[in-house]
């Protein structure tokens, strides 16, 4: 998993049909430090994460899980929101 | 599997329900000779591994599920123990 910031989402009308339904949100990976790393990806959201928030995200076909049985077409999937990280 | 350090704890009320009492570690993989390597990534933690310490750790979906023992959960990597040392021969 990384954390990431939810920076926005995406509508879409014309998709997949397991995806409807489904929240698509724009995410930008944060380093350990909170500052922006990699490129920006699209995930499914499977908490009730929105715009602004601080949120960690699965890679890989796990992305789908928390929509079984409804075989979710995904690769990225928000699946908690940060309330805080520490470093040591 | 991939030789990491642990480097911080993640707190999340908000979350999936698999994820319920699991602890998130902040890993940075490393080099066999302690060098970061690429990006600091969440692990869950089935082993109580703590900031500052050598772990190793899987990087997939169906092993890390089964380190933290629930089938089905939306994980990706996980911390699976903490290693004492290692040797390199060349």
């Amino acid at each position: 998993m990384q954390l990431a910031k939810v920076i926005g989402d995406v509508v879409m009308t014309r998709k997949d049909e397991n995806l409807t339904g489904v929240k698509l949100l724009v995410l930008q990976p944060l380093a350990a430090d909170g500052s922006n790393i990699g490129r920006t990806l699209v995930a499914v959201d499977a908490v009730g994460a929105g715009v602004g928030e601080t949120v960690f995200f699965v890679r890989g076909k796990e992305a789908s899980f928390p929509f079984y049985p409804t075989e979710v077409p995904a690769d990225a999937g928000i699946v908690g929101i940060v309330d805080h990280w520490d470093l040591g | 599997m991939q030789l990491a350090r642990v480097i911080g704890t993640v707190v999340a009320t908000q979350k999936h329900p698999k994820f319920e009492g699991a602890k998130l570690l902040l890993v940075q993989p490393t080099t066999v000779d302690d060098q970061p390597r690429g990006v600091p990534l969440l692990a869950v933690d089935s082993v109580g591994a703590g900031v500052s310490e050598k772990v190793l750790i899987v990087i997939e979906g169906r092993a890390a599920g089964e380190a933290l023992g629930r089938k089905g959960a939306p994980v990706d990597a996980a911390v699976i123990g903490i290693v004492d040392h290692v040797d390199v021969t060349e």
